[in-house]
């Protein structure tokens, strides 16, 4: 079977450093033909424009051909096709298939019934992989290592699977955390087991400037809507925690604000001016990073 | 002094003692034994030193088989099987927890690919002692409490 990414746990930390050294490469040198002879399948049942446009971006600068949909509605999806018929066809037209379910394991099961390698870009609030390496990238980058970095994530805890990957990231390098949420957004308990279990240093609180001067990083996440079933619980907690520039005086020289974006209004318009907001360079790493994720499971590089 | 058996004793088949009591009708429905017509005697909530109350079922002229008993160690870690000839007990088994587990519980993630694609449900048994599943695919757990049997 080919090798697919579908959790963070499929790749070792030899295999996560080997894709930061390939992003470094791809950021020092874009445009690399290194897959003119392959098609890429870039099946997206949940609609996502960035990620969407960061993976076909990273694939146009590697030389490669994109086919898929961006939304099911013209599709046989629509028609009732099972998963498992959709993803066993387009494994016969492409070299890879890209793709964001809106079910989860969704991207499991794909990389079980596919034969060509499964990118998951996404399934439901369970992983997006490569979303966590270019946060690993942005960290690198902005730190000069990624072992012993202070993280202090804010926001949805409980729902956000770019926090749940990131955790389990960090485990390979000594991450410490701190975590900022309401109760009801709080980290679910089977993250904290999985924290104790490779001691990993972390705290709870629901005041956003209690450690903020001693985060390396912050990482701010939207309250998502779409995760609520219950819309008065998310009127209740969607402006809890705004970042704004008149918090950051005192945070570390060293310290970033990262984001996977899209944001709403949780980091205040008044911080992107600051020199440590990065989350626009963060999204710019994205393309690096899925080049780099792309060529090694392609075997190109 | 113990004057009268709670459950009558079987000649030939096969006895499960230590079943936790809230789990004796998922036992029963996991083995499928409202199918069978043997002899079934069992009894609920009865006194137990080691487990405050417990369940138990006899069944007679039947040997369950190992590879059942596994599925019900999911419900019953603790459960003791017996095997009974002239109410004897010729062989003593205890059931384990496997480390994995295909089909027979349904994941708690509503949705999850197993729940929403003809997918047989997987999972990696995290806790052994509480039972506790981490689904394959999803990735997210069910507890003890939220199984719910497919068949």
């Amino acid at each position: 079977m080919s090798k697919s990414l579908v959790s963070i746990n499929d790749f070792t930390k030899e295999e996560i450093l080997k894709i930061m050294d390939l992003a470094a490469e791809f950021e020092a040198d874009p445009n690399q033909k290194l897959l003119c002879d392959k098609v890429i399948a870039t099946l997206f049942f949940e609609p996502s424009t960035r990620t969407r446009l960061s993976f076909e971006s990273a694939i146009n600068r590697l030389g490669g051909r994109v086919i898929g949909f961006a939304d099911t509605s013209n599709t046989s999806v629509s028609k009732g096709e099972t998963l498992h018929d959709t993803i066993r066809m387009v494994s016969n037209y492409t070299d890879m298939i890209v793709m964001r379910h809106y079910i989860e394991g969704a991207a499991r099961y794909a990389s079980e019934c596919a034969t060509v390698p499964v990118v998951n870009a996404g399934d439901g609030s369970n992983q997006h992989p490569s979303q966590t390496l270019l946060d690993l990238y942005s960290i690198k980058k902005t730190q000069g290592r990624l072992d012993n970095i202070h993280i202090m994530v804010v926001g949805d805890l409980k729902y956000g699977r770019t926090v749940h990957s990131l955790i389990q990231a960090m485990a390979h390098f000594n991450g410490r955390f701190t975590f900022v949420a309401p109760p009801e957004l709080e980290l679910p308990e089977e993250y904290k087991i999985f924290l104790r279990e490779h001691r990993m240093e972390f705290r709870e609180t629901t005041d956003m400037n209690a450690y903020i001067r001693e985060a390396d990083i912050i990482y701010m996440t939207r309250v998502q809507r779409e995760r609520f079933s219950d819309l008065m619980e998310y009127e209740r907690v969607k402006n809890a925690y705004i970042l704004r520039d008149s918090m950051l005086e005192g945070t570390k020289e060293n310290m970033r604000i990262l984001h996977p974006l899209p944001r709403v209004n949780e980091i205040h318009t008044s911080v992107d001016a600051n020199p440590k907001a990065y989350y626009f360079d963060q999204a710019r790493n994205g393309v690096f990073t899925r080049m780099a994720i792309i060529s090694y499971l392609l075997g190109v590089k | 002094m113990k004057t009268v058996l709670e459950v009558s004793a079987i000649e030939n088949g096969t006895v499960i003692d230590h079943i936790p009591s809230g789990s004796l009708f998922k036992i029963m429905n996991i083995l499928q034994l409202e199918n069978i017509t043997n002899r079934i005697t069992f009894g609920n909530n009865l006194e137990s030193k080691r487990m405050g109350t417990k369940a138990i079922i006899k069944i007679s002229d039947m040997e369950v088989p190992q590879e059942a008993l596994n599925k019900i160690a999911i419900f019953a870690p603790m459960a003791r099987v017996n095997y009974i000839k002239n109410f004897e007990v010729v062989r003593k088994l205890s059931v384990s927890v496997p480390d994995t587990l295909e089909g027979s519980i349904r994941c708690a993630n509503p949705i999850c690919v197993t729940n929403k694609e003809p997918v047989t449900p997987k999972f990696e048994i995290v806790d052994k002692e509480k039972v506790t599943l981490r689904c394959h695919y999803c990735e997210k757990i069910t507890t003890q409490e939220q199984f719910e049997i497919i068949k």
